[in-house]
Formats: structure tokens, sequence, C-alpha cells
């Protein structure tokens, strides 16, 4: 099969599956929908890998497929075309291989739910939108792609529409998103009228050139790549929940578990990633623009990191982690390490899909639970859970020594190296903040592990584990005294509740990420960050430098050996407070209970956008609504109209006296007044 | 001699009788029908007057025409008279203000 068909197949399967299903799901069934979103999604990964395999074996050439015309006026020229070279084909096979999983997934997790058909059909217009994103010839097409994702995200984020918290949500992560897209649309703008095109190659092409220019942009002077590559940053700090624009992506995570991993762990937030790799040359020719991407990154990568640490649920650890690891690749391309940034892109979606699945095996498996203060000694319970969980952590947190490690050792190193080596101000700050975050990572995940598989069971505390051993007879017969304690946080055993495992559908994708989480850095290290074997992957598709590449790889052994130590110290702290000593983290609270506040309430960043934001916006709000719309428009348009008739129709519906010959007086009146007119003026 | 003036003087003071019997007359219907037919006269009149004055008997085709419509309009008005006497036991025109507004 020729790539331009298989490209093609691609992208647009998913397309039609999201259509099918999503109008005619009530029709054909629910069954029939899923078979057709999961087995296009399947077909997808299935294409995907081999253009992979043949871009790392390096016989194949970078390749536009043509579509449709879209748009052409005057030089301004845009059509659907679908770009493919190696940066598109690792997203490529991201995006497919861990949304076909999830897909499956999604048969065993959504099982109850009552709208299926709806809930796959978005999971399939979600990967096509962003399909077309990666794939992407011209920023306005990759800009279609980016707000399809967002849309799609929003769609799903309020999936359970009845929960007014889930709405808040969406409403929260579209309004947040529009901030950072409102950013790039001027970079696309500012694009257009510097280069004159929005095609991607041309202006990549013509970026160096640009170099050193300045343009007017808010009565100053700046300079003209600078200001472009900040502006489209901006854009993807939206997208990619950075310091500031972060702020929807832990509420995202009322959207079903699924959702959590494909979208807000895997894909969607990586877009900002992908977007500055792929604008790699413009970026080269900021190098402003690459400082601020690599301070912004390393003070999210930090920032989130402490939040996660004080958090209880199981599924908002996991997404201010993910904040966080975005971090990461976010300074790595601020310093020019594309490939390491990529690299972590990749093996991040393996293993942080991994653990949000997981997660949502822990919470199917204890009905619903998502507080991991009422978790505790899982590990008997759902072993496979539990191992693939451990894998994930272990890839998360880096670990590996030598020649060999787990996905996320590969890649954190690859970033943290790149980092120092990179040998500026900005790389060094962020190598240490990086470094920091390492430790608070694999503090906040070993707690995860340990507060959720070992020690004593906690699950009595829990009102969903409470419900539910009140209404499973069995249950209640068995162990009935237990049961009636009252719920309160501390409150230990078991309540004679019995978690049980997930379902294959649930598992066999786990089981598959959990593989990709061990294997995918120790397989393709060589590939994306390589100094000899990645540039001949890469070639022209990203800013590869080979020479910072060769530079990371012999920093000093100290350098390279901080993450494991980093590694260490929060796996002893972790251990220490959540195994050895169960009382420490409540003395720690009471002895810096400023410091657990701050960052248990996440550095109160809800609360300031409140102050300067919403209570404004709410005030703006109500001034145009009582005293514009109400007060002026309505009392003066609508209203006063109607008042004005009522008043005149008093009068005028005197004249209406029923009497026949007052009509025909006016009538008489009325006839010489016209004759008159007629006969002096009308001629 | 009689002429053209003297016809339309006279036809002027029917027309104005006419209309006076229609707006001050406020007893009875039948004034109001019977003024009416008045104007219909004096606009007869004129037509007659001019067809003599021009010599053109298109004037007293149509004075036979009017003159038929009247009698038509005489039947109807009567027949209408007749059922709003019935209902309202009075022909009295200020008896009849059932469109007030």
């Amino acid at each position: 099969m020729s790539m331009a068909l298989s490209l093609q197949l691609i992208v647009f399967l998913p397309l039609l599956a999201a259509v099918v299903g999503g109008l005619f799901g009530p029709w054909i069934g629910k069954t029939a929908t899923k078979v057709l979103t999961t087995g296009a999604l399947f077909v997808g990964a299935a294409l995907s890998w081999p253009i992979f395999f043949s871009y790392i074996a390096g016989h194949a050439e970078p390749q536009v497929v043509p579509v449709l015309t879209w748009i052409h006026s005057g030089s301004f020229v845009v059509d659907w075309a679908l770009r493919v070279d190696s940066l598109t084909a690792v997203m490529l096979v991201v995006v497919t291989t861990v949304s076909s999983l999830v897909h499956l997934y999604s048969w065993g997790y959504m099982e109850e739910d009552p709208s299926q058909s709806r809930f796959f059909a978005y999971l399939s217009l979600f990967s096509f939108a962003m399909l077309m994103l990666v794939t992407a010839d011209s920023l306005v097409q990759m800009f279609f792609g980016w707000e399809g994702v967002g849309l799609a995200s929003y769609l799903l984020i309020g999936f359970w529409y009845q929960k007014p918290s889930a709405n808040a949500a969406a409403i929260k992560a579209f309004v947040v998103n529009r901030v950072g897209d409102f950013g790039f649309s001027l970079g696309i703008f500012g694009t257009f009228l510097v280069f004159g095109t929005i095609s991607i190659p041309a202006i990549l092409a013509a970026a160096p050139g640009m170099a050193g220019s300045t343009i007017g942009f808010a009565s100053m002077h700046v300079d003209t790549m600078t200001l472009l590559c900040l502006l489209l940053f901006v854009g993807a700090m939206g997208k990619s929940a950075q310091i500031g624009l972060h702020t929807w992506l832990p509420d995202a995570m009322e959207g079903p578990t699924p959702v959590s991993a494909l979208i807000h762990a895997a894909t969607m937030v990586t877009a900002g990633v992908f977007m500055v790799c792929r604008l790699s040359p413009m970026f080269e020719a900021a190098p402003i623009a690459g400082h601020v991407v690599t301070y912004v990154g390393a003070a999210t990568c930090f920032f989130t990191a402490t939040i996660a640490c004080a958090q209880n649920d199981i599924k908002r650890v996991i997404a201010y982690s993910t904040c966080s690891q975005l971090g990461y690749m976010f300074f790595a391309a601020g310093v020019g390490a594309y490939g390491a940034a990529m690299f972590h892109l990749f093996t991040h979606a393996f293993f942080k899909a991994l653990l949000f699945l997981g997660a949502g095996s822990v919470i199917t498996a204890m009905h619903h639970e998502q507080d991991m203060r009422f978790y505790g000694d899982l590990r008997k319970q759902i072993p496979f859970t539990f191992w693939v969980m451990i894998a994930g952590t272990l890839a998360i947190t880096g670990v590996g020594f030598g020649p060999l490690g787990f996905a996320g050792f590969w890649s954190k190193d690859a970033i943290l190296e790149s980092a120092w080596a990179s040998g500026m101000v900005p790389g060094r700050i962020a190598f240490w903040l990086g470094v920091i975050a390492a430790l608070l990572t694999s503090f906040y995940s070993w707690r995860l592990i340990f507060l959720t598989f070992y020690g004593q069971p906690r699950w009595a505390g829990s009102e969903h584990i409470q419900h539910a051993v009140h209404h499973t007879p069995e249950a209640e017969a068995s162990e009935g005294d237990s049961a009636l304690s009252p719920a309160h946080p501390a409150a230990a055993g078991t309540a004679g509740y019995h978690p049980h495992e997930s379902p294959w559908a649930m598992l066999v994708p786990i089981g598959l990420l959990a593989l990709g989480a061990v294997f995918a850095g120790q397989i393709f290290h060589g590939t994306f960050v390589g100094p000899e074997t990645a540039p001949e992957f890469w070639r022209a598709s990203i800013a590869f430098s080979a020479h910072l590449a060769e530079a990371a790889h012999s920093v000093p052994f100290l350098i390279k050996i901080m993450p494991l130590v980093a590694w260490v110290i929060g796996l002893v702290i972790a251990w220490n407070n959540y195994i050895r000593d169960p009382d420490a983290p409540a003395a720690f609270v009471a002895a810096f209970p400023g410091v657990y506040k701050f960052v248990a309430n996440k550095w109160y960043f809800d609360e300031l956008y409140d102050r300067i934001f919403v209570r404004p916006a709410w005030w703006l709000g109500r001034l145009f609504w009582k005293g514009g719309d109400i007060g002026v428009i309505d009392r003066f348009g609508p209203h006063g109209a109607a008042y004005a008739v009522g008043v005149g129709n008093r009068y005028t519906s005197r004249l209406q006296s029923g009497y026949l010959n007052a009509y025909a007086l006016v009538m008489l009146l009325g006839l010489i007044g016209a004759a008159t007119w007629a006969l002096w003026w009308a001629k | 001699m009689i002429g053209l003036g003297h016809y339309l003087t006279v036809a002027a003071i029917l027309f104005v009788l006419g209309v006076l019997g229609i707006f001050l007359n406020r007893r009875n219907v039948i004034l109001m029908l019977m003024a009416i037919e008045l104007i219909l006269l004096a606009v007869n009149i004129n037509l007659v007057a001019f067809s003599a004055f021009l010599g053109d008997l298109t004037g007293q085709v149509m004075a036979m025409f009017v003159l038929t419509v009247a009698a038509a309009e005489a039947a109807i008005g009567l027949a209408i008279l007749v059922i709003f006497f019935r209902r309202r036991g009075s022909i009295a025109v200020d008896d009849a203000d059932r469109m007030r507004g």
C-alpha cells in the first residue's frame, strides 16, 4: 500500500467512524459503534507503525499528500494536505497507538454508561482532529486540528453533563484554551504578514533569513522572530497547560478516565510541544524566545510537581504530574534539544497513559472512589493493576543506570543532560529545577503507589465504598458490623468490601502500554537522541543539533548521576512518610502549616485568577446587564417602544367613536384635502 | 336663458344639502339614506348637464347607470335597516355605536 493511501486512511477513518457513530449511533446500536470506532483506530495504528519504521530505516522521504482545495484568496492560499515526515511519523504512532488502546479500554470502563455511542464518537472525533493537527502542512490546517482537539476535549470533559462540576470544568478548559488560541492566531496572522505564506515548509525555509529584523507591534519595534515565536508559544502554553494557563488541566479530570489518559496526558496536551518542534527553525532564529520557553518550561516543571505532592485525588496527582512532564519537554525544546523533547513526548505518552488507565482500573475496583486516603493494601486484591502501575512509576521516575533503564530514564536524562550541556544560564537553571522536579516526581509517584497499594486498608471511610457495601447483600451479611461504622477520613478497615480486578478489555491495553513504558526508551533512544543515528532519522523535520546531542552524551559523571540521586531521595522520603512512619506527613503539616496550605491550594492560582479575572468579569457583566441592557437598550428599545404604543393607542382609540357620520366626515375631509392638493400643488 | 352654470349651481346646492344631511342628522338612519340619494341625484344632474352642454351622450348613459345602482343601493339599505330595527328596536343614528373603540 502506498504511503499516500495509508496516510489518508489513518486520518480519515476515525472521522468516518465518528460521523457514522455520532449521527447514527442510536440506530446501528452501541456495539456497532464501538466496533467501528475502535476498528478505525486499530487500522490506523497498524498502518502508522510501518510508516514510523520506514523512517527509522531511512528509506522514506518526507511527502505531502494533497486532499482538497480550501481557500484561494489573492496571495493567501490554503489547501487541505497531509504532510508526513519523521516528526509526523512519531506523532502518528503515538496518537493512533494510545487512542486505539484507550478505545479498547473504554469497552470495559464505560460498560455501564447509557450513552456509549456518543462517547466513542467523541473519542474518534478527537483522534481525527489530532491526526489533522500532526499532519498539517500549513499553520491554518494545524489551527483547524488545534481547535478540533479543543472541541473534542470540551465535549469529553463535559461528557457527564449531569454533573455541574463537569460542565464547569469543560467551560474552564475551553475558555483558558481560548486565551492561548488568541496568541496562536495572532502568531499565524503575524507569520502571514511577515512571510506572505502560511505553508509550514516555506516559513521554515525563510525563517533563518528573518533573524534580526524588526517589526512594529503595540507601538514598539520588536524583533520579528522573537515576537512571532512568543505569540505562537502562548498558544502552545494554553494547549500544553504551562504555568499561568495550566489551571484547566487538573479540572479536566472531571471527564471519564480514558479521556484523561488519551487527551489530557498522552496526546492533546503534547500538541504544544509538537508545534514548537515542528516550527523549531523559527525558534532557532529567535534565541530570546527560546530562553522564555526554557524558563516557562522549567518553572512549570518544578511548580506543578510541588502541587502534585499535596493532592489526594489519584487522578489529580497524575494530572499535575502531566503538567510537570510537559514542562520538561518545553525546556528541552527551549535549549534546542528538540529530539529529546520529542523523545520524552513519545515515552511519556506510554507511561502516562498507562498510569491514568491504571488509576482508572483502581477507581473501578474501588467503586469510583478517587481519594487515595481511602485506599491502601490493594496490591493483593488487584495484582495485575499493581504491577503495571509499578512499571509506569518506574518509567515516570526514570529508573535506570548505565545502558539499562525504563522509558522515562532515557528521555528525562536526555533532557536534563541537554539542558546542562547547552551551557547557557537558562539551561543551567532549567537543569537544577528539573533535578528538583525529578526528586518531587519520585516522591509523589511513590507516595501514590504506597498510599494506594501498601499499608492498611482505609476503605471504611469512603462514602462510595459504604454505598457499595450497603447495596451488596452478601457483603452486608458477612461483615455487617464494620460496614456500619461512621464515615470519617481516618477510618480503618475494609468495611467488608472486596475490590475486583478489572475486565480483560481494560487489562489488555494497560498491559500493552506497560510494555511500552518498560521498553520504549531502551529500544528507541538511539533513534531519537543518539548523536550518530538521530540526525539520519530526523533529517530536516526538526532543527536537530547533533552537536548538542554529542555534548549531552559527554556531560560529567556527577551530572549524569543527579537524576538517580534525586530518585533515591524521593523514594526514601516517600517510603519513610507512608510506609515506615505513617504519622510523618501529619507531623510535617503541623510543623509547616503555611507551606502545606500554599501547595495544597495549588499556589492559590485559582483564587488569584478569581480575583483578577473572574470577579471583574462578573462585575463588568452585571454592569452591562443591569445598566447597559436593561437600563438603556431595553428601556429605550423594546420596552420603551411598547409603552409609547400603549399610551398613543389610548388617545387614537378615542377617534374611533363608532358613529358612521363621524367616519363619513373624516372621509370627506380627506377627500377635500386630496382634491385640494391635486388641484393646487400637484400640477 | 338657463345655462350650464345654473344646472351646476343647483347640483352643488343639492350635494351640500346631502352632505349636511349625513353629518348633522343624529336621529334617523332613513334620513341618512335619503341624503345619500340626494348626493347621487346632484351628481346625476351634473352628468346630464355636461352631457347636453358637450353634445356627448355618454354622460346621460352614465346617469342611467347611476339611477339603477342607486335603486339597488336603496333596496339593500332599507333591507339592512329593517334587520337593524328588529335587533335594536330603534333606528336612531346615535344608537349605532357598537364599533366604538
